[in-house]
């Protein structure tokens, strides 16, 4: 795809979704719709550190929550709206990011992702007793009743989630053609070699590693508003893990789509089996099918495609 | 004065306890991870399985969990055996362990957490055994049993799997495989069948920790997780695979978490375990053993 079909692609897409979401009358779509969203941002955010370098992060939801969590203490301090809150979680996140990778990712990769589950139980240990925050016992946010224009809170939320969610898919697909994308490639196949080669791999990891970062604390940021009550346990749920983890895998990790496909798939099965089943049950069949593709499909729904695909070509 | 100093003295004690339980917990990473560079981040969820089935046992029978858990050791090493074959046709072969290996392994974690949700529920679950309640006293020092049963159980267990690993034929092929697999193969010896073998002996070590787990303290689930960490830091810290380095970064960590959690607050003792792996990665990766 072209760079200009692409943002045609993408905006005609937006729009749709947006468009449809206008003659929705029933509020719960919106809700989980927004969930779908959020986790195609979280996905794509994981994938351009996971697919695209290879390095494994098991603390998607330390980044996810530092963004909630930043978002609670600017309520607190100085309302803004929500735009300006996702670029101020953002900024924390990717800072995080940026000094976690400084100290691990001079090691083996393995050590990057046992760090990483690290910092997710050191991030939540701290939010705990951090009674500003509201501690163990959780912070509430009363969210204004209307917005201009639209009128409906959730509405709103969808529309900058479904926004972000955009952007998010544009950088992940700008970095994957452009110079920073093949040196990730590179340390992603060889590192030795890429690094012998004269690519600046710690240099690049960084920067993968605060983007990442940076996106998924985007993700979050919103999310108190969403939720109007978040305490540790719902901001630091193992299942952001899991899905940012499972959905790249599962939808393919080698080029942008790939995360999108799995968010949609993985994110609409778990809200239909919430509604339907039980959520304790959803995240079964999030497990089972990331071992399950693991093992059988190493490249996902896109590479399954193009197995299928390539015979007719030829 | 005295009495912040018999705190201190307490606190150190039940450290060492702690400590020594954190190294069974630790011996099976300790070998698939630092023998055999195989990253078994599913390692607690074993372990809880583990406490599951001693808690089962000992409701319905009686039977005490450290004798279970001995009795069902066979199991988790065919259990291990079964997993490490999965995971050598499937990743190690294709030379894919890296990633993929590692969602695998995230993934047993997961469904095993869960599907333990799904049938025992979030209670907190514990077991009775003659010995849990009684306390020794000398002094200002207490010396529960329910920590000393398993203190003395795990280094038992680990002076058992030192002398295999140096003494026996088996155990000293585990240590050649974990320092040269090339010149394993070219003595006409098989990687896999011995990877095979240290795995499942790792993974039967964590059913045996598995059962001191839930006599030292009550177990629901989701605990597995904070070992995660844990196990993990211990590991690095201590060197990996050696393990009388893994020993005294278990006594150290234990020592260092039950301080806090008497002078701070418990709620702490998480972050301390998890500092700890972070420095020790930032800093001083090889372990503090470490060459």
């Amino acid at each position: 795809m072209r760079t200009a079909t692409f943002w045609i692609a993408a905006f005609v897409v937006g729009a749709a979704v947006f468009g449809l979401s206008l003659l929705v009358k029933n509020q719960y779509y919106f809700f989980a719709g927004y969930v779908v969203l959020q986790y195609v941002v979280l996905a794509t955010a994981w994938n351009i550190l996971g697919g695209y370098t290879g390095y494994v992060n098991f603390g998607t939801a330390a980044f996810f929550a530092l963004g909630a969590y930043s978002t609670v203490v600017l309520y607190k301090l100085f309302p803004m709206p929500i735009p300006a809150l996702i670029l101020v979680g953002g900024v924390v996140s990717g800072v995080v990011g940026l000094g976690m990778g400084y100290l691990t990712l001079r090691l083996r990769g393995v050590f990057f992702s046992i760090a990483t589950l690290a910092l997710a139980v050191v991030v939540q240990t701290l939010i705990t007793n951090w009674d500003y925050v509201g501690g163990s016992r959780g912070a509430y946010i009363i969210r204004p009743p209307k917005v201009p224009i639209l009128g409906n809170y959730i509405e709103y939320l969808f529309l900058v989630m479904l926004v972000l969610a955009v952007v998010a898919v544009a950088i992940a697909r700008t970095i994957e053609r452009s110079r920073l994308g093949y040196g990730f490639a590179a340390i992603r196949d060889d590192e030795l070699a890429a690094e012998t080669a004269g690519v600046p791999t710690l240099r690049l990891k960084l920067v993968a590693t605060t983007l990442s970062g940076a996106l998924m604390g985007m993700a979050g940021a919103p999310l108190p508003y969403y939720v109007t009550y978040l305490d540790p346990a719902s901001g630091f749920n193992l299942a952001y893990a899991v899905n940012s983890i499972a959905m790249p895998l599962i939808g393919g990790m080698t080029s942008w789509i790939g995360p999108i496909i799995g968010a949609v798939f993985l994110g609409t099965v778990q809200q239909v089996a919430t509604v339907t089943i039980s959520s304790a049950l959803n995240l079964l069949i999030v497990g089972v099918l990331l071992v399950a593709f693991v093992i059988i499909a190493p490249n996902g729904i896109v590479g399954l495609a193009q197995t299928w695909l390539r015979p007719r070509r030829r | 004065m005295a009495t912040s100093l018999d705190l201190l003295l307490g606190a150190v004690v039940a450290g060492i306890l702690l400590g020594g339980f954190y190294a069974a917990v630790t011996v099976g990473v300790s070998i698939s991870f630092g023998m055999l560079d195989i990253v078994n981040i599913a390692h607690p969820a074993f372990i809880i399985l583990g406490s599951y089935i001693a808690y089962i046992v000992n409701t319905r029978f009686g039977l005490d969990p450290i004798l279970t858990s001995i009795i069902v050791a066979p199991a988790f090493y065919a259990l291990g055996a079964a997993v490490y074959q999965v995971y050598h046709l499937v990743f190690e072969r294709r030379g894919d362990e890296s990633l993929r290996g590692l969602a695998f392994f995230f993934g047993l974690l997961f469904i095993t957490e869960v599907a333990l949700i799904l049938v025992f529920g979030v209670d907190y679950r514990f077991v009775d055994a003659a010995y849990i309640g009684t306390t020794l006293h000398y002094g200002p020092i207490d010396l529960p049993l329910r920590m000393l049963v398993p203190f003395v159980c795990s280094l038992a267990l680990l002076a058992g799997l030192q002398l295999f690993l140096s003494r026996s034929f088996i155990g000293r092929a585990i240590m050649a495989v974990s320092q040269d697999r090339l010149a394993l193969q070219l003595m006409s010896a098989n990687p896999a069948r011995i990877k095979r073998i240290a795995f499942a002996l790792s993974i039967a070590t964590a059913g045996v920790a598995g059962a001191f787990l839930i006599i030292i303290q009550p177990v629901e689930p989701s605990i597995g997780r904070d070992y995660i960490g844990r196990v993990f830091a211990i590991c690095v810290m201590g060197g990996l695979g050696s393990f009388p380095g893994m020993l005294m970064a278990a006594l150290l960590l234990g020592v260092v978490e039950s301080i806090t959690a008497t002078f701070y607050g418990p709620s702490w003792s998480p972050a301390v375990a998890f500092g700890f792996l972070l420095l020790t990665l930032a800093f001083r990766p090889s372990g503090i053993m470490g060459r």
